[in-house]
Formats: structure tokens, sequence, C-alpha cells
């Protein structure tokens, strides 16, 4: 099957000035299996993006070994499909333009590539701003086109960096619905970081907690409310006592990690 | 047809000053107007306060036009179309007096005696004090002193009332009496001076090549040319008189002896070279000051006092008899005046080197006339117009002659028989060499089109090169590191100092400015594509790489589109870079060309063409710009807002 399995992972990098080392990742391991939704949550400077960019190819470990459904990752590909947090969206093409931008460069038929293109902007909610320039669109919808970006091209994984940290509550809680709707519609295994304790607690099936410095996986949590989300408003949610207990765990764990570090500095 | 409004263009130009002076009134009127309106609701400060105002628009353009026609005498010419001729009488008359002027204390402090005999005191006591003694032998330099002696001696004799000769004194009198008579004629008026059928007959002021024409066409012009003539010849009278005494000349013979005897030394003794060099340049050192005395030109101190009462009382009945003409020149004749030459009155000062608007728009006519045969264009060249073009000649320009030489096979030869038969290469050959004739294409031609060709063909090569080696650079450690140094070893150097290497080496043609210009545009290219290259964000080029892009189409695809904001800039600023230094560099050298225009009309001083060049290269500049704007606006719309 095509799982995500993560073994031995250890990043160092080495500063070209002064020769000292930092230990960005030590020893990550873990696997994810089709379908699943991980949120990773942890204090800045934990290595969180490291280990995105690791698994989409950006970078090499520096030892231990990744495979996506048995083959190994040695740099980026088209199945490891990536949503930034800014969007990166080519500014100078337009919204579907964008999006038809991975189905151009497999030299997909135009015809055929329009049909995806105009499915994927209907899901993401964005039909009839196709010849819209995105300098001209919000930033909610600036997602919106980067998530369709990626999902025309049916990758295996979908890795988000912060998808929606740069966006207002409301828009954010909006696109919050449209990740898990699309997590059950397509079942992508998707992988989220995020710096949102309520967020990575929503979007989760599974959350890992990171420690920095080395930057490890603290603790590991399976949530249920990823899966209430599809079927109930997410507001009511962030009501029960369930998830303000777990909230509050987190954020208190995620607090002594900032008090340690602060301390240590 | 035409000629009506070149000879008219007094009366024209009067009509446009009068409609300028309106524009200028009224829009002020409407602009204070609207100001004060305004004032109630709006905020200092606010961008829309810079907006609108056509009134004010309005009101500096005019300004700066009726600033145009009123220090290029315009104004004067256009409402006194005679003032120009009057003046250049005056012109005349006070040009026949000037060597009497020169003499006296009239534009100048001291009497010229005065001058004379203070300067000449002065350089006789520093020649004495530094007379080299190493080289003249005792007895030499005891002659040398008395002939320095003698000289102050002649000074003093020519400066001493009763030295004066008898003649002398008299001729001084009668000139000053006569230049008396010339007062009182002028103060008669000018009642009854006609000008004659030739005068009126002559061009107007500024509508030939001559500027102001010389023969008097009012009576008062007649007047002053008729005194002027009376001057001249008291002139030559007072030229001839000479301070000329019996105690003078003995001095100056024997002084004359005492030198000649030192340059024969000189002559026959042998020194060596440079002791030879050295007494030479001293002895004509002091005959240079004895020949300044010995002709009689230093007068005793009170001897021209008659005659600078009778010159200072002429320019006084110059200036009432000017009357009404002495306001025009103040008022409407900034600067220098008329001066006289031979043939014609030219104008000084502003109005010499600013030309009158109407003057400059008939030099552009007549450059602008396509008609060479009938005085139009340039040095044998339209200004802008089209031409049939033989596409041999194009053929024979892109293909060079040395491709045909890499053909396999030889060159024909002649035969036995002393004929000659072109094989499949000789007429190769005659192709490359734009020898065969394939009929013609129309072609743009012209000064302008010379050089806006240039900085075309120069800025196509720069971006074509430019662009794609930036580009690599930007993202290649080889790219940037091997031409890094290359490129910005000679960037730097002002493009204007590589024009003289250039320009030798490629020739003063279209090659070496198009390579020189090349040289501008593509540093300023590869820069500009380097830098939008690099700038590319890392999420976009992840992005990509995650959407399955090659290398070479993230390039083609991203990273080029991010760098087309700093590509079309860098145009912006090569196409400014280009149109100067192509300016300068047809200065230098080149037979076309906007710029050649305005050197070949510096050389000849010819105002109003350099000002219709400066407009003309203004213009297209601006253009230029202009157009790249639009250009970017369009294409590059997400710029600022990505």
């Amino acid at each position: 099957m095509s799982d995500l399995i993560c073994k031995n992972l250890n990043m160092t990098f080495t500063n070209p000035q002064t020769g000292s080392k930092i230990e960005a990742l030590k020893d990550i391991n873990f696997s994810l299996k089709k379908g699943e939704l991980l949120s990773v949550l942890g204090p800045s400077g934990c290595g969180k993006t490291t280990l995105l960019n690791m698994i989409a190819g950006f970078l090499n470990p520096t030892a231990g070994s990744m495979s996506l459904g048995g083959n190994l990752i040695e740099g980026p590909s088209v199945e490891r499909g990536m949503v930034f947090q800014q969007g990166a969206l080519f500014e100078w093409l337009t919204v579907s333009k964008n999006v038809d931008f991975g189905l151009r460069m497999k030299k997909t038929p135009k015809a055929e590539a329009k049909k995806l293109v105009d499915k994927w902007l209907n899901i993401v909610g964005l039909q009839g701003f196709g010849d819209t320039p995105t300098y001209q669109l919000s930033g909610g919808m600036q997602q919106r086109v980067a998530l369709a970006r990626c999902l025309v091209n049916d990758p295996d994984v979908i890795l988000m960096d912060e998808p929606l940290g740069a966006l207002d509550a409301l828009t954010r809680e909006k696109m919050q619905s449209l990740i898990l709707e699309l997590w059950k519609e397509t079942g992508k295994t998707i992988l989220i970081i995020t710096h949102s304790v309520e967020e990575a607690l929503l979007l989760g099936e599974r959350l890992f907690v990171m420690a920095p410095r080395p930057g490890r996986i603290h603790k590991e949590y399976k949530l249920p409310f990823a899966e209430e989300g599809l079927t109930k408003p997410l507001r009511e949610i962030k009501h029960d006592t369930r998830f303000g207990d777990v909230r509050e765990e987190i954020l208190s764990m995620i607090w002594d990690m900032e008090e340690e570090i602060m301390g240590g500095a | 047809m035409l000629s009506w409004v070149s000879e008219e263009r007094a009366f024209i130009a009067a009509v446009v000053i009068i409609l300028l002076l309106l524009c200028f009134t009224i829009s002020i009127f409407i602009g204070v107007k609207q100001t004060a309106f305004r004032e109630k609701d709006e905020v200092f400060g606010d961008p829309e306060r810079t907006l609108g105002g056509w009134y004010w628009t309005i009101t500096g353009v005019s300004s700066v036009l009726l600033l145009w026609f009123y220090f290029s005498w315009g104004i004067g010419r256009a409402f006194f179309p005679e003032a120009g001729n009057e003046m250049c009488q005056i012109a005349k008359l006070e040009t026949a007096i000037a060597p009497i002027t020169a003499t006296l204390p009239i534009n100048t402090r001291y009497f010229k005696s005065t001058t004379l005999t203070r300067r000449n005191s002065e350089q006789l006591e520093i020649l004495l004090s530094s007379m080299p003694t190493s080289i003249f032998t005792k007895i030499e330099q005891s002659e040398l002193i008395e002939i320095i002696e003698n000289s102050k001696a002649i000074i003093g004799v020519f400066s001493n009332q009763k030295n004066q000769s008898k003649e002398s004194v008299a001729f001084l009198k009668k000139i000053s009496s006569d230049i008396r008579k010339l007062s009182a004629e002028l103060r008669l008026g000018f009642d009854g001076y006609l000008p004659t059928k030739e005068a009126l007959a002559q061009p107007n002021w500024g509508t030939t090549y001559i500027e102001i024409p010389l023969l008097p066409i009012t009576s008062k012009g007649v007047l002053f040319d008729s005194i002027s003539n009376q001057a001249s010849i008291i002139t030559k009278t007072f030229l001839k008189t000479r301070n000329n005494s019996d105690a003078g000349d003995t001095l100056i013979e024997s002084t004359k002896k005492k030198i000649s005897l030192l340059k024969a030394t000189n002559k026959s003794s042998v020194f060596d070279e440079d002791i030879l060099i050295r007494r030479k340049a001293y002895v004509k050192a002091v005959e240079r000051i004895f020949k300044r005395l010995d002709d009689g030109t230093i007068f005793p101190p009170k001897a021209f006092d008659g005659l600078n009462y009778a010159v200072t009382d002429l320019f006084t009945a110059i200036d009432e008899t000017k009357g009404g003409l002495k306001l025009i020149d103040t008022l409407f004749v900034p600067g220098a005046g008329v001066i006289k030459s031979r043939t014609q009155c030219t104008e000084q000062g502003s109005g010499r080197w600013l030309p009158k608007p109407t003057d400059v728009i008939a030099s552009f006519l007549k450059l602008a006339n396509p008609n060479i045969e009938a005085g139009g264009g340039y040095k044998g060249s339209t200004l802008f117009w089209w031409k049939w073009l033989p596409i041999a000649d194009l053929i024979g320009f892109i293909i060079p002659d040395k491709i045909i030489d890499l053909l396999p096979g030889e060159y024909g030869r002649h035969s036995d028989t002393g004929n000659f038969q072109s094989n499949y290469k000789d007429n190769l050959l005659a192709l490359a060499q734009g020898d065969i004739y394939l009929g013609s294409i129309p072609m743009l031609d012209g000064h302008i089109w010379d050089s806006v060709f240039r900085v075309l063909v120069a800025l196509i090569l720069g971006i074509g090169l430019g662009v794609p080696l930036g580009i690599y650079m930007g993202v290649s450690r080889f790219f940037k590191s091997f031409f890094d140094p290359i490129i910005e070893l000679y960037r730097p150097v002002p493009p204007l100092a590589w024009a003289p290497l250039i320009l030798t080496i490629f020739g003063i043609n279209d090659d070496g400015k198009i390579f020189l210009l090349f040289m501008v545009a593509f540093a300023i290219m590869v820069i500009s594509a380097r830098t939008g290259a690099s700038g590319t964000q890392l999420s976009k080029i992840r992005a990509s790489h995650s959407l399955g892009a090659s290398n070479r189409q993230i390039l083609r695809y991203v990273i080029l589109p991010n760098a087309l904001p700093e590509i079309l800039t860098g145009i912006r600023i090569s196409i400014g870079v280009c149109w100067g230094t192509l300016v300068a560099a047809e200065m230098l050298a080149g037979t076309t060309g906007i710029g050649f225009i305005e050197n070949v009309a510096r050389v000849v001083s010819n105002y109003e063409l350099i000002w219709v060049t400066i407009l003309i290269m203004g213009l297209l500049g601006l253009a230029f710009d202009i157009m790249m704007r639009r250009i970017i606006n369009k294409t590059i719309p997400w710029r600022g807002k990505g």
C-alpha cells in the first residue's frame, strides 16, 4: 500500500562560517497509512518545516530514509503535493492557468486538462473565477487556488505548511471545513503543519507534538475531532469539554518547552 | 505658398504672443478662482490635490513660451520689426568711432596712454631686475641697462606736454571739432532723411540667413547711417595721428642701434645652444617693449581732454536721438545688443544663442522637407522619410561572404580563350555580396531613422543575449561566478569612454555605434535579468518542483516570467542610456544621425538647428519612455501586487 514511512530520520545543519552543528531533527520514526490525516504541532524551531521539506523532497536527511508506497523518497515529485503558507501562486497566470500548471508540465491534452481544472475549481468553490488574475484574489481564495493546483495533479500525499496561517479567523474556519471535506472526498493522506493548537486538534486524526533541541516527536495523540468535524459544525466541536481538555494539556506542554528554551538561552 | 508664412513670421509671432498672454492671464484667473473654491473641502496632503488643474498647466506652458519669446527677442521683433535695423545703424556709428573711444576713458576707467605708461614701466622694471647676468658680458650688461633706461626715458618724453608735436595738437583739435559737428547734426533730428528703394527691398529681420540687413529702412536709421559714414572718415584721420617729436626720435634711433648690435652678436658668436636660446629670449623681451613705445601712441596726460569731451557729448547726442528706441532696447532686447559685422548686423547675447520660436519652427520645417533637391533634409539625408531598399543589399548585409568560402569546390577561373564562366560558387558569392538584383522593398530612411535603427538593433541584440545569460547567472553558480567579473569590470566604465576604442575597431558607421550601444544594453539587461531571476521566491520554485516541472520548465515558466518586471525595467533604462550614448557617439564621429546634425550645427554656430535637434531628441526620448511605460503597465499588471 502507499504508506508514508519515515525511519530514523536525522537532520543536522552545519553553519558554514563557524562550523557549529545544529541538530534540527533527531531519530524521527513514524508511518502514515493511506488516507490518514496527520497534524504536526510544536514551538518554533522544533523542525516541523524541516520535516515537511524532507518529505516533500526539497531536503535530503543526513541519516535515515523515507519511503512512499515502497519507493524511496529522493527528490520532489508529483506524488507529494505541497501547499505553502502564502499560496506561492504564479501571479502572472490566471486562476485556471495556475491550477492547470502541473497538467501543462505533464503535457496533458488540453480538453482533458480543462475538464479537470473546471472540476477542481468547482470543488474548492471557485467556479467562475477561472479567468481572474490571482493577484486580485483575497487570501482565502488564493489558498483555495493553491489547494486546487495541488489536487489536480492527483498526489498520494498532500503536504501543507501552515496553509491557513495568514488568514483571518472567519476565513480560516471556512478553509478548515474545506480541508476536512477534501480529505473525506478524496481519501488522500494529508500532513498539516500548524502553529495553532485548535487547528491541529481539528485537522488531525493523529497529532504529533514536537519538541525542539534536538527536534523530535514529543508525544502522539489519536483524536476523534476530525471525523466529527465532517458532520458537525467546527464551532460546536470547539466547545466540547474533551476538546478543551486536550487543548489545555497541549498548550501547557508547549508553554513548558518555550520556557525551557528561553531559560536555556 | 509657404513663403508668405515665412516672410510674415513677425506678424504671426505677434498674434501668437498676444494669444499666449491671454491664455496666461485667463488660466491664472481660473486657477486662482478654483483654488479659492476648493480650499474649503480639501485636506492638505490629500493625493487628490495633485490631480487635475489643467489651468496651471496652461499657465506653466504659456509662461515658458512667453519667456522663450522674450529672451529670444521674439517679442521685440514681432512688435517692433524696424527696431533691429535702427539698432544696426547705431551699431555702425559705434563701430565707426570705436578706435577713438578705445583711447578714452569711456567704456574703461583710464586713458589708453595712462594704461600703456603704467604697464610698460612695470614690465621694464621687472626686466631690469631679472636680467640673467651669467650669459651676458659686463659690456653687454651695461648696454642692456642703457636700452631699458632709454625706453623709460621715451615714455617720459612722450608724456611731456612741451614735447608734443604742433602737428598732432592741431590734428586732435580738428578731430574734436568734427565730432562736435556730428553731434550737432544728430541733434537737428531726422526730418527729411529718406530710405533708399534698395534698402526697402531688403529681406525682413531674420527671414533669410542675413539676420539684420545693413541698409537703413527708416528716417532715423538713415540719419545714423550718414553720421556713421562721416565718423569713419574722422576715425581714419585719428588713426594716423602720432605723438612724434624730435627729442623722442633721437632717443628711439640710438636705442634701435643698440638693440640691433646685440642681435648681431647673438647671430655671429659661437654660444652653447641653451645659452644662445636664453640670450635671444631676453633680448627679444626687451625689444618687444621698446617696439610698443616707439610708435608714438603715448600722449601727454591732458592731450585728449578736448576729444574726450566731444566723444562723450556724441554719445549723449546718440542717446537723445534714439528716443523711443531706447525704451525698446532696454525692455525688449535683453542681453547684449546688435553688433555690426562686414555684411550684416547680428544679434548678440540671448538673441543669438536662443533663436526665436518661429525661426526654430522654420528651421525644423526645412529640415523635415524630404525633397533634398529643394534644399530639404541635411547633408544629403532626409530627416525622417522612406526609400526603396534593394533586397540584395539586405542579403549582402546579413550573409557574410566568408561563409561562401567554406563551401566545397573552387571559384571559377578564366578559360584558355580568355572567357570567364561563373560556377555555382561564384553565383553564391555574388548573392552574398549583394550584386544580384532581386527587387526592392520600401524602407524607412533619414537621420532620425538612422539613430532609432541603431538603438533598436543594439537593444534587440542586448536583450536577446543579455536576458538568457542574466537568467542563467541568477540560477547557476558557474554562470554567476564565471561571467560576473567580466561584466562587472566593463560595466562601470562610462559608455563614452569606450567610444574612441570601439569606433576605431568597428568603424564610424553603424557597426561601431551598434556595438557600443550593445555593450551598454547588454550589461544592463544581464544585471536586471539576473536580479529578477535570483529574486524568485523559493516557495514558487519548490511548488513548481512538486507540481512536476523539470528544471528547464521551471526556467521557462516560472523564473523567466518572475523576472519579467525587472527585465522590462531594464529595457526602459537601456533605452534611456542607449539614446544618450548614441547621440554623443554620433557627435564624435559619423555622417548621419540626429547627433551628427547637432555636431555640424555646433561647428557652424547654427543655433536654430541646435535647438531643433535638442527638441527632436527630447521628444523622441519622451516617446520611447511613454511607450515603455505603456508596455510595462500592460505586460506586468501584477507588479507590486504579488
